[in-house]
């Protein structure tokens, strides 16, 4: 409940279009995209300028009620479901595109703005913004920054992070700081841009950012290849690196996955092979890509790859594509509840990963297809379940616990591009350790004294504990 | 009982059946990913997430888990929806929205609150002899204007609303055609016709009820197109609405008594396919088998009949007739770089039908007939698979949506510089007519039915 005091201060800001605290908006603002998770908040406001959002986090901060920035709301860690009440900040309609700046290649944003639209504005202009997380139809870049999110391209061209050279955001005493600029060299102090980027919500609302552009590639090829051998697809995939050449695309289907996936579309998959990669490589010019094309044929064909087939056009290329863009919508369609994870681990380790994904799997007679991004070693282990079978969904959590677990043995980390949220809260001491924990927490007093910000997002009530603890 | 109580005992009764009907499976299904959302005209207009598909239905399984009541907020927000059901096709679950959508409705319909009912259940029991014997078809535009009305009547005391409701009306009675109380049997003077050439088939018409009043020609045309194409073409006598009017408000047993008919008499008669030239009865349809799901003896033929339903273009494509074609002018482009055109090339663009696209899934079949068509440079209209506000009765019961929805079409009308929109549904037809209307482009932009426009340049 909102106290009488802090509702007409907002009502008489916002206006009654834009403060809403009625059952329709609580009900329409109580998730995100993160299964099995859901909480009502107390109000939901509609923000359309940075003072407007000063004033809120003031007020807010004055009285002690729970801050959640919401963006689309199609993260995957819970980072948006406002599991202590308090007021949802819809930053939806600040979503103007602010400048494209075309002599420093950088764009200027609110953080509304939808990510695909955004990216159709700049490639309008012969540019690239690469951060392609699968939500981007939906997302906004303010979500995509403040979840540090990744996707299909990240191994060639880095993830949001690489791209947020400035910000503007409100603290939460409503105060505005600026941070970075148009500038690609900034060591002026503690680098505040990245250490907001990824934040989640928890320690300022961002109101506007600079993100870099570079020009965009002309020329596209894709293939996909078949291995009898996952540790030969894994040594492909090391050896095509090794050689110096990044593809831009470097995706991964395990057997599970290529299984389901053929069986529901009859797309032509060899379902007896043990991992299918989908490889893109892009460039200016035709002949570069062609090269580095050339050569991973011939890498993967010494490694005993059972299959190669390449595109020769768009059309094929986009029959190739599809089926690894209908992993996901695949595995939705056979159990009512989808739980989709980002274990990670360094790009050497994947194949040990697959096949420790799949022990596991077996252990605890559960469905998980795993597939993903191979190139930066970004697995997305999918567990098919039904949130309503809490015998099953206990061994679901088991599982996963000890998917995390491999995943830091082998060198990895617990999430590489969903976040932390509340979902893997009670796991993030395992990969930072105590004291990692700690001088996370003295950041966040010094930023949220009061603790208003996204509250129980990042950090747990209580940790899990690590049974085993062996690097 | 005093009128608080009986209002307590309606609200309870509501609520009761939306628990028992909601299909649950479905409401789980729905893995709140959001994909839906950018295909959302509500959505699209109003930003809200409360006005998109993955609202409404964290809508119903609120009120199916007691979280919250079907209150009028959210009476409201279902009737927002549009039913275009644009949301299916891009959702990776595969969620049934449109069955949610009629599950709510239907309880909405139930046990509607009394003064709002009145109108509109009075108007269904006026309305269902009409649609059902197929007569008396001059009535239509009166039983059209009475929607309007009802529609009138339960948005008037929305104050703020009633300032451009007139002015809707206006332009919805100066769009609508006059009614031919003939119908396409009269006009082409009885009920079966022999395929011209080699025979590939025999084809039902499902002559549809406005089409038939408002649109006789297009029926007329399609039965030239079919017999063209090598169909023998019958119009069983005895068919019926579809019930599509029905079903989405609410009056499914309607629908149902309309849907077993129309498989009877098409079963009588014996064809390979059922010819069906609007979206939206098409639709409704192909899904007679879910609509008769749990009748036991209907099943199997219904099942049957969904089948052979065919949108005219599939049919029309599906024959060898029109191979010989010259070459369409200008290979379809998109509104970004449209070609500069000969003389005597016509530019045209196409608005989808969303049920055809979205429900029966030949969203493409048009588009190819398009462009098979001699001197005719088809420009795809950007975003022409949102639904233009049209959606069965929608442009009357929500006009303000519907007038948004139509003027954001009508600016990518105008960046294909086409003098034709083309649509293949009556009432997207109708909707972009007012769109051109409220644009002031009588004088420049006509509207027709991709059978009409088809026969014009083909049979001439
Ligand atoms: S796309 Fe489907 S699963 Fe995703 S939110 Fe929409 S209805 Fe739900
Ligand atoms: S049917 Fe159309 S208007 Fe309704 S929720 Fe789906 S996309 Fe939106």
């Amino acid at each position: 409940m909102i106290v009488n005091e802090v509702r007409q201060d907002l009502l008489q800001l916002l206006g009654p279009e834009r403060y809403r605290d009625d059952k329709e908006a609580l009900v329409t603002h109580s998730y995100d995209a993160t299964p099995m998770l859901q909480s009502l908040p107390d109000a939901v406001v509609y923000p359309d300028s940075t003072s407007e959002v000063q004033h809120i986090l003031r007020l807010a901060n004055k009285h002690r009620i729970p801050i959640v920035p919401r963006g689309a709301a199609s993260n995957l860690c819970g980072g948006t479901v406002p599991v202590s009440g308090g007021i949802v900040v819809a930053m939806t309609r600040m979503n103007k595109l602010l400048e494209l700046d075309t002599d420093n290649l950088t764009a200027t944003v609110q953080p509304g703005l939808n990510t695909k639209q955004f990216h159709r504005e700049v490639e309008k202009r012969g540019l690239f913004y690469p951060p392609d997380p699968s939500s981007m139809v939906i997302s906004t870049l303010g979500g995509n920054i403040m979840e540090g999110a990744g996707g299909l391209r990240g191994l060639k061209y880095g993830t949001t992070k690489d791209y947020v050279i400035g910000l503007e955001a409100v603290l939460p005493s409503g105060e505005v700081i600026t941070t970075g600029g148009k500038l690609y060299k900034d060591v002026a102090g503690y680098d505040l841009t990245k250490l907001l980027v990824g934040s989640e919500g928890t320690l300022a609302i961002i109101t506007e950012a600079t993100v870099k552009l570079i020009p965009a590639p002309r020329v596209r090829q894709t293939m996909l290849v078949a291995f009898q051998d996952i540790y030969a697809a894994a040594r492909s995939v090391s050896r095509i690196v090794g050689a110096g050449i990044i593809p831009a695309t470097l995706e991964f289907m395990d057997q599970p996955t290529i299984r389901v996936v053929e069986e529901y579309n009859h797309i032509g998959l060899p379902i007896d092979m043990q991992a299918v990669l989908l490889i893109e490589q892009d460039g200016q010019e035709s002949a570069s890509v062609q090269k580095d094309m050339d050569a991973i044929v011939s890498i993967c064909g010494e490694e005993g790859a059972a299959r190669i087939e390449t595109a020769r056009d768009e059309r094929e290329a986009e029959q190739l594509m599809k089926a690894r863009r209908s992993a996901l919508s695949t595995l939705a369609r056979i159990r009512p509840t989808t739980i989709l994870e980002d274990a990670t681990v360094p790009r050497s380790r994947i194949a040990d990963m697959v096949l420790a994904i799949n022990r596991i799997a077996a252990q605890y007679e559960l469905n998980i297809c795993t597939f993903g991004h191979a190139g930066d070693g970004n697995l997305h282990p999918t567990c098919t379940t039904d949130a309503r079978n809490t015998e099953e969904i206990h061994r679901v959590e088991q599982a996963f616990a000890d998917i995390f677990e491999e995943a830091i043995r082998l060198g990895g980390t617990i999430t590489g591009e969903h976040g932390v949220g509340t979902v893997k809260a009670p796991y993030l001491e395992w990969k930072v350790g105590e004291a990692g924990i700690a001088l996370m927490k003295g950041i966040k007093q010094a930023f949220d004294p009061n603790g208003i910000m996204n509250p129980g997002k990042i950090f747990a009530k209580s940790a899990r504990k690590r049974l085993v603890i062996t690097r | 009982m005093n009128s608080r109580e009986q209002d307590d005992q309606r609200k309870g009764a509501l609520k009761q059946q939306l628990v028992n009907t909601l299909d649950y499976e479905q409401l789980m299904n729905c893995m709140r990913c959001g994909f839906c959302q950018p295909a959302c005209p509500t959505f699209h207009q109003t930003g809200l997430e409360a006005a998109s598909p993955r609202g409404r239905i964290a809508l119903m399984k609120a009120v199916a888990d007691g979280l919250m009541e079907p209150d009028e907020a959210f009476k409201q927000q279902m009737d927002l929806c549009l039913g275009c059901r644009a949301c299916e096709p891009v959702c990776p679950s595969d969620v049934k929205y449109g069955q949610l959508l009629e599950q709510t409705k239907d309880a909405l319909f139930e046990h509607a609150e009394p003064a709002g009912a009145i109108p509109l259940r009075g108007l269904h029991k006026f309305a269902k002899p009409i649609f059902k014997r197929h007569r008396r078809l001059r009535l239509m535009s009166t039983i059209l204007h009475a929607y309007q009305r009802s529609g009138l009547q339960r948005l008037a005391n929305k104050g703020n609303l009633l300032r451009w409701l007139p002015a809707h009306m206006q332009t919805m009675e100066r769009i609508m055609p006059h009614a031919d109380s003939r119908g396409v049997v009269k006009r082409v003077g009885g009920h079966r016709f022999e395929a011209k050439g080699e025979r590939i088939g025999t084809v039902g018409l499902f002559r549809g009820c406005i089409m038939d009043v408002l649109f006789t020609e297009t029926n007329v045309n399609t039965v030239r197109l079919l017999t063209e194409s090598g169909y023998d073409v019958v119009i069983p006598k005895e068919q019926s609405c579809c019930g599509a009017l029905f079903s989405h408000s609410g009056d499914r047993d309607t629908a149902r008594e309309f849907a077993k008919q129309n498989v009877k008499v098409f079963g009588d008669a014996k064809v390979d396919y059922i010819a069906s030239n609007a979206g939206g009865c098409g639709a409704m349809l192909v899904e007679y088998d879910h609509l008769l799901a749990d009748e036991a003896e209907w099943v199997g033929p219904a099942r049957e009949f969904a089948v052979q339903v065919k949108d005219i273009s599939e049919l029309l494509l599906r024959s060898q007739r029109w191979n010989q074609l010259p070459e369409a002018a200008v290979q379809s482009k998109t509104a970004a770089q449209p070609e500069t055109t000969r003389d005597d090339t016509v530019t045209v663009t196409y608005q989808d039908s969303c049920h055809l696209r979205n429900v029966m899934r030949a969203g493409e079949g048009p588009r190819q007939l398009l462009r098979l068509i001699p001197d005719t440079n088809f420009v795809e209209l950007e975003g022409g698979e949102v639904c233009c506000g049209s959606a069965g009765i929608y442009n009357l019961v929500q006009p303000q949506m519907a007038n948004d929805i139509v003027d954001s079409r009508m600016e990518a009308v105008r960046d294909t510089k086409a003098s034709i929109i083309l649509t293949s549904n009556p009432g997207c037809l109708l909707q972009m007519k007012v769109g051109v209307e409220r644009e002031k482009a009588n004088d420049r932009i006509q509207v027709m039915h991709v059978v009409d426009y088809f026969a014009e340049k083909i049979l001439k």
